[in-house]
């Protein structure tokens, strides 16, 4: 299991700016090892974020996203105490899913 | 001579040949669409997604810094002000695949979104917003990179 990620999600008004750092080391797939082997591409590739449990943001991501994701997007209608959770998924399978309350 | 920036663009082509193949496990994956993520510019990424030409368009803003220090971590914000854009692209010419991300806009949040992107040389970077009826509206800027962010 990955590292969390870390999910600020800032009400002004009837919006929340929610910005999400995760963990991950998007491996671009262009790199070499010390063998001179290509490192195969290890990325986060799809991105989903609800707003309580209603899905509101889907994104596709390839390898030349950096490393350890920043992502800032806002979500219209939302209020103090709702909640906010993003799931990533990479290209080897591997998912994760973190929660935060909007304040 | 072989230099290191032709012997990435070999070992791209490969890779690309070996995902075609299927010899890439990690890429049997039903929703991504790889095409557009190995497509080299910005025509063959808007072909990838089966949109249509793009047109240049000021209600289309992408920003980033002008020079950037580290080529591994580029800040980049792509926006419309539009309303009844379906999907937001970010694209970054001159890496070995453009795509960058796309992201699929719902009338829950606004076409707005910041991200941070590895380039590997100076570059322009585009903004693309696919209109809800079909329009492809786009707006570039050129960033500076002083140090690579994709190679070894």
């Amino acid at each position: 299991m990955a590292d969390p990620m870390r999910i600020r999600a800032q009400v002004a008004g009837d919006k929340a700016t929610v910005r999400v750092l995760m963990a991950h080391e998007m491996e671009s797939g262009q790199r070499k090892d010390a063998a001179g082997k290509l490192v195969p591409a290890w990325h986060i590739a799809e991105v989903t974020a609800t707003h309580n449990g209603k899905p509101v943001l889907t994104a596709e991501w390839g390898p030349a996203v950096s490393k350890n994701p920043f992502l800032q997007f806002v979500v219209k209608g939302a209020k103090a105490g709702d909640k906010i959770a993003v799931t990533w998924k990479d290209n080897k399978g591997d998912t994760r899913t973190d929660e935060a309350t909007a304040s | 001579m072989q230099t290191r920036r032709k012997t990435l663009k070999q070992s791209a082509v490969v890779a690309g040949l070996l995902a075609a193949s299927g010899m890439f496990p990690q890429y049997a994956f039903a929703a991504f669409n790889k095409a557009a993520f190995d497509a080299k510019t910005l025509a063959e990424v808007l072909k990838a997604m089966g949109a249509g030409a793009p047109v240049e368009s000021k209600d289309v803003t992408i920003g980033g810094p002008d020079i950037a220090e580290n080529g591994a971590v580029v800040p980049l914000t792509a926006s419309t002000a539009l309303p009844g854009a379906k999907q937001i692209l970010i694209l970054v010419e001159k890496n070995p695949s453009a795509l960058i991300a796309v992201f699929n806009v719902t009338d829950s949040v606004e076409a707005n979104f910041a991200t941070r992107a590895k380039m590997g040389q100076s570059s322009d970077v585009y903004a693309v917003a696919i209109m809800g009826d079909g329009k492809v509206l786009f707006a570039k800027k050129e960033v500076k990179v002083t140090l690579g962010g994709c190679g070894g």
